[in-house]
């Protein structure tokens, strides 16, 4: 629903931007959650740079709001064979100091990526099926893979091309990242150019008005990080910024009905799910079934699903912003099922299969859960034991500050915990391999899927799938290959989030399904 | 605050008694003639039978999960209860709480995570203070310096730190502001034991040739404590705000018990959506609490000190 | 002297070197910085690569050999999430954080000193009564809870409910102009707003302790001969007031605010969160809670050293106005 819409009001919003504005309107403030660790496009691949970077910087392949891919500094790109992909490049593109756009730039980026050091999050993740790039002609290069990658494209939305010329440097990455922080050799194709940056306070960027795609509507973008939530409401009711992201939830029936604020939504890639421990015997939290593990009954995680009231905490706890989920990725994404209906609440059935299962007086069992990494997480994990508890199992939460949790989750000291997977590439493998993957290190399979769950049908259907680069029997693949792990209840989704982007009265957005905030794309109405 | 440790004379010292008056009785009308701090003191009582008397005042018990229902979260005051057997006179929390009752509760996590560590913190710091200020010499200078060192550091870096390298929790949380507190004791029960040293009835122990350690634990201690302990009454308010600012943090106690601070914190987002109840009301309780501490404990230390005997 | 201040400052370094271990271990022991840093999507290899990066896979003891060895030359490590060095993070946020500081002070003591006087001047008027009320209230309320009400009050339901009634900014700094490398906001009239709630919150409980302090040394100073020689002479309640108790009165009050600057600085910690203030206190919490351990102990060295010069300063300083004090001796 949210793709067909956000066609429209793109092309709106892109019509709208190049009417011309009064001076001092062309100015916009955006409050943000979360500042960017670094201006350095390559040194840490978190939410908050990328977003960033993408003012700055284009990548050979852009992501639409609803995470189709869309032409960017590349006009086109096919597979020539396996493992072989040709991207054609953009004529007449220039970085923000002159030169133009050509080959030897997308060469330079992909190799700087492994040579960025100290990063905390490295952007070899997009580049690491490389094993060579050929430069056929300056406007054309060719990616050569040594397995099939299906998903290289995908992978190319993720590498922000920069330019050799102004990023070279006497260091093996060129510019440093500390270099680039201070806007040295931060210069990209994209539409806006670097002004300043001071740490904690603002970031200032003005319109490169060289652009070769639409022009955006301001001439200067300030971003503010306001990381309290009810400060960086105040900040925009007070008029301190224009456009927040992230408005808390529990303000946005008030912000809904202020006239003075208008509010973009999209229902974003990333599902809120619980993970059981299928593997561990006795499991650490459920102290009192003589020893047995019962998350490894289908019936009892059938029953434990059966007791989630989905909607309830939808409305209550998520005030509405949020989709109850039936599988890991929201229809009508790619790999997902069209009929997927999410699991009625059923009390009554949940006891009966527990009691079936051998559990007539339920059992105890604690739930982890992060305090303060995905929105509402600790309140919803607490409205689950509730739930739970009333199934007849009697569940305690365990909430902890995020780096705990996630030291507690590696460590399989959870019988059942809460998390959330944002599935980046915006396709069913991501979160498949993720998530309920057997884990394997070697093949990078279920790196997250710490209940261990384990089925030997879902990994060949996904291994195959990773294969495959005809996107109609990936597609196929991908569906039955989740579809398998939800029958099982090998995993229990609970909701997608939505996006919310909260702005003053004039201003509109279209919200994006990979959560990002774009200035460029905030369009003053008419 | 600073000044607190130099009013260390003990009760009534210096003042010429009127016969038929007992000490408490003088106290107790010293007290009472100042209507501020009995109107404090009604406060610490109020908050404090609330407290203890929570699982039996209480409408609800807030920590029986299976007893809430998530279709009552953030009912304004005066709302009733989906089921219609409950009134929440004070509305309810995100988590469908009666407000009311989680108040009640959670003062008695403040209360007591308060209460324990100054009284933990009070008998570390009177061992420290009276075993430098007895022996004195090179013990006295090196626990001094300790102290010293401490105390220039302020409470709630410390607390702040400590909590970050020990994780969440009520006993982490309390070992933080033992940490943090103890120094503030051993000085004050320094000075108070170098005063009372040099008065006869120890002297008089001396003469006795009683054990050194019976001296100092038979003689001195009884005689440093109640300044110690007007100071511990202060103490006990600066242990529950300095709890509730580490849990509003995000660095105190876990949401699953939460404290005031934390009840506050939880409300804090509530507030820009007009729920203002979820934070204003806890918000006023602990204000009550820390008022009605403060004024006791400012006026049973004018009382104490004979400069300002009227 | 010189013996003394060498003392002082071997204090700090020993203080420095056990916080500094207690950090390390603890830290360690709390989580691995990494899996809050690290993309969800990373591969094991990746994230096996970024903690080798990071020196992350040695034992925690070497980790801290390795940064004692280092810090000696003055190199405190890059932070785990800027990747710059973590001094220099700290210095970029510093302004912020004293600016902020002194305001708050200076509010304070232009409240308190006055106010305090009059309660010691007429300690059974109603009006000093009242004034001493409000000054327990002052330190009993937390300062985060005091600005919480302040941001409810001034910047959102004043202005909703008066039309016309000014909104004052509740959230971070107004505009910035580079003072001799610093960048400090009091020099444009954006910046003083959004710096009166912060520093309102701040000044509170330091105005509510400045006058207490102020009654509390009025009222030993007026019994005081020169008071009523003054008096005798017949010189005005103004000038006995304005020159002789103030004068008198003046030497503990500014030693308890020189001192009490640090503590306002560890309270910035505070009121900085809350209102997303770009100080070094915010840093601090930000980077205790992404365990980002090279900023947490550069915090800690600068903030101790800073609170071991206060300290210093202020002894020196108090030895020079106040000749019966000599520096060797312990207490204060």
């Amino acid at each position: 629903m949210i793709c067909r819409k956000a066609g429209a009001a793109l092309a709106l919003a892109l019509s709208l931007a190049a009417a011309p504005l009064p001076l001092a309107a062309q100015e916009l403030k955006v409050g943000l959650s979360t500042e960017p660790s670094s201006l350095d496009p390559q040194y840490h691949n978190l939410s908050p740079n990328n977003q960033i970077a993408l003012h700055l910087f284009e990548a050979l392949v852009a992501q639409d709001p609803a995470q189709n891919l869309q032409p960017a500094l590349a006009v086109s790109w096919k597979a020539i064979d396996d493992t072989t992909w040709e991207f054609k490049l953009r004529e007449g593109v220039t970085f923000h100091d002159g030169s133009p756009f050509t080959a030897e730039d997308v060469v330079f980026t992909i190799d700087r990526a492994a040579k960025v050091p100290n990063a905390p999050s490295p952007f070899t993740q997009f580049t690491k099926q490389i094993v060579g790039i050929d430069v056929v002609d300056p406007m054309t290069v060719r990616l050569r893979t040594a397995a099939p990658a299906p998903l290289l494209p995908v992978d190319m939305t993720g590498i922000r091309i920069m330019s050799k010329k102004a990023a070279s440097g006497p260091a093996p990455e060129g510019k440093t990242t500390e270099q680039l922080n201070r806007g040295e050799g931060l210069v990209g194709t994209g539409p806006f150019k670097f002004v300043e940056w001071s740490r904690g306070n603002q970031l200032v960027l003005e319109r490169n008005d060289a652009y070769w795609g639409p022009k955006p509507a301001w001439k200067k973008v300030i971003f503010r990080p306001l990381p309290n939530a009810a400060t960086r409401v105040a900040g925009l009711l007070s008029g301190d910024v224009d456009f927040i992201e992230n408005p808390p939830t529990v303000d946005l029936p008030k912000l809904a009905s202020n006239e003075r604020v208008t509010l973009a939504r999209a229902l974003s890639n990333r599902v809120i799910y619980i993970h059981l421990d299928q593997f561990a015997e006795p499991t650490p939290g459920i102290p009192d079934t003589n020893g047995k593990n019962p998350l490894k009954d289908k019936n009892v995680r059938h029953a434990l699903s059966l007791a989630l009231d989905r909607t309830a905490i939808v409305q209550r706890i998520m005030e509405g912003f949020a989709v109850p989920a039936a599988d890991l990725l929201p229809s009508p994404m790619f790999g997902t099922r069209k009929d997927t209906p999410v699991e009625k609440v059923d009390v009554a059935r949940a006891k009966k299969l527990l009691a079936d299962a051998g559990y007539p007086n339920g059992f105890s069992i604690t739930l982890g859960t992060p305090n303060g990494r995905y929105i509402n997480d600790a309140k919803v994990a607490e409205t689950i034991a509730a739930l739970w508890t009333r199934a007849g199992v009697k569940t305690q939460i365990e909430a902890s500050a995020p780096p705990v949790f996630f030291k507690n989750r590696d460590e399989h000291k959870y019988s059942a915990y809460l998390a959330g997977w944002g599935a980046t590439t915006g396709e069913m493998s991501d979160p498949l391999r993720a998530l309920v993957a057997t884990p394997n290190r070697e093949r990078g399979m279920g790196g997250t899927n710490k209940g261990r769950y384990s089925n030997p049908a879902v990994d060949a259907k996904l291994v195959e799938a990773m294969r495959t680069v005809d996107d109609e029997k990936r597609r196929t693949l991908l569906q039955e290959a989740s579809k398998l792990a939800m029958d099982d209840y090998g995993i229990l989704p609970l909701h997608f989030e939505v996006s919310v982007w909260a702005m003053k009265k004039g201003l509109t957005y279209t919200g994006r399904a990979d959560q990002y905030t774009l200035a460029y794309l905030v369009a003053p109405a008419q | 605050m600073t000044d607190a440790a130099a009013d260390n004379m003990p009760p009534g010292a210096g003042r010429a008694a009127p016969a038929v008056e007992t000490p408490w009785r003088r106290f107790m009308a010293d007290f009472c003639a100042n209507r501020l701090a009995l109107f404090g003191l009604v406060l610490v009582i109020v908050v404090a039978a609330a407290a203890l008397l929570a699982p039996w005042l209480a409408p609800q018990n807030p920590y029986d999960i299976a007893k809430l229902d998530i279709f009552d979260s953030k009912m304004p005051p005066g709302s009733a209860s989906s089921d219609g057997t409950l009134t929440y006179w004070l509305g309810t929390d995100g988590q469908a709480r009666d407000m009311l009752s989680a108040m009640m509760y959670g003062m008695r996590v403040s209360l007591l995570v308060g209460a324990v560590s100054v009284v933990v913190a009070l008998a570390i710091g009177t061992v420290v203070g009276l075993t430098a200020a007895f022996f004195g010499g090179r013990v006295d200078a090196f626990l001094m310096r300790c102290v010293d060192i401490q105390l220039s550091f302020p409470a709630i870096l410390v607390a702040l730190i400590l909590l970050a390298v020990l994780g969440q929790g009520v006993d982490k949380v309390l070992y933080a502001l033992i940490a943090v507190q103890w120094a503030y004791f051993a000085r004050a029960a320094r000075a108070a034991a170098l005063v009372e040293r040099e008065k006869e009835y120890v002297e008089a122990a001396r003469c006795l040739a009683l054990p050194r350690r019976r001296i100092l634990w038979r003689h001195l201690l009884p005689n440093c404590l109640p300044p110690l302990i007007v100071i511990a009454t202060v103490e006990v308010a600066h242990a529950i705000a300095l709890e509730a600012t580490l849990s509003f943090l995000g660095l105190g106690v876990p949401v699953t018990e939460p404290s005031l601070g934390k009840l506050i914190a939880n409300g804090f987002e509530f507030l820009m959506a007009g729920k203002y109840w979820i934070a204003l009301f806890p918000g006023l309780a602990l204000a009550m609490a820390l008022i009605g501490i403060n004024l006791v404990g400012d006026h049973l230390r004018d009382i104490l000190n004979p400069r300002n005997a009227r | 002297m010189l013996v003394f201040i060498i003392r002082r400052l071997m204090q700090a370094v020993v203080v420095m070197v056990v916080m500094s271990a207690l950090v390390f271990g603890g830290i360690y022991l709390v989580g691995n910085p990494v899996t809050m840093l690290i993309s969800d999507q990373a591969s094991e290899a990746e994230r096996l690569a970024v903690i080798r990066d990071l020196g992350l896979d040695q034992p925690v003891w070497q980790q801290y050999l390795t940064f004692v060895g280092k810090a000696v030359v003055g190199e405190f490590g890059k932070s785990f999430r800027a990747g710059e060095p973590a001094m220099q993070l700290i210095f970029q946020h510093m302004p912020a954080t004293i600016e902020l500081a002194l305001v708050a002070m200076l509010l304070a003591v232009l409240v308190g000193v006055p106010l305090g006087m009059y309660a010691g001047l007429r300690p059974d008027s109603l009006r000093a009564r009242g004034i001493m009320t409000v000054s327990i209230l002052g330190f009993s309320l937390p300062t985060f809870w005091v600005g919480l009400m302040l941001i409810m009050l001034f910047a959102v339901a004043l202005p909703e409910w008066i039309p016309g009634w000014p909104r004052l900014p509740s959230s971070g700094r107004g505009p910035t102009v580079d003072i001799l490398g610093l960048k400090l906001s009091i020099f444009t009239a954006q910046g003083w707003l959004h710096l009166l709630l912060p520093a309102a919150t701040l000044a509170l409980a330091k105005g509510a302790l400045i006058i207490r302090l102020t009654r509390a040394a009025t009222r030993e100073v007026l019994p005081m001969d020169y008071v009523k020689f003054a008096r005798a002479k017949g010189l005005s309640e103004r000038r006995i007031v304005g020159v002789h108790v103030l004068k008198n009165i003046a030497i503990p009050i500014a030693t308890v605010t020189g001192l009490e600057l640090g503590q306002v600085i560890a309270f910035a910690v505070v009121t900085e969160t809350i209102f997303s203030w770009p100080g070094m206190g915010k840093l601090l919490i930000d980077s205790i809670l992404l365990l980002d351990r090279p900023v947490v102990v550069a915090y800690l060295v600068v903030i101790v050293f800073f609170l071991v010069m206060l300290n210093l300063v202020v002894d020196i300083l108090y030895s020079v106005l106040d000749p019966r004090v000599r520096l060797e001796a312990q207490g204060r």
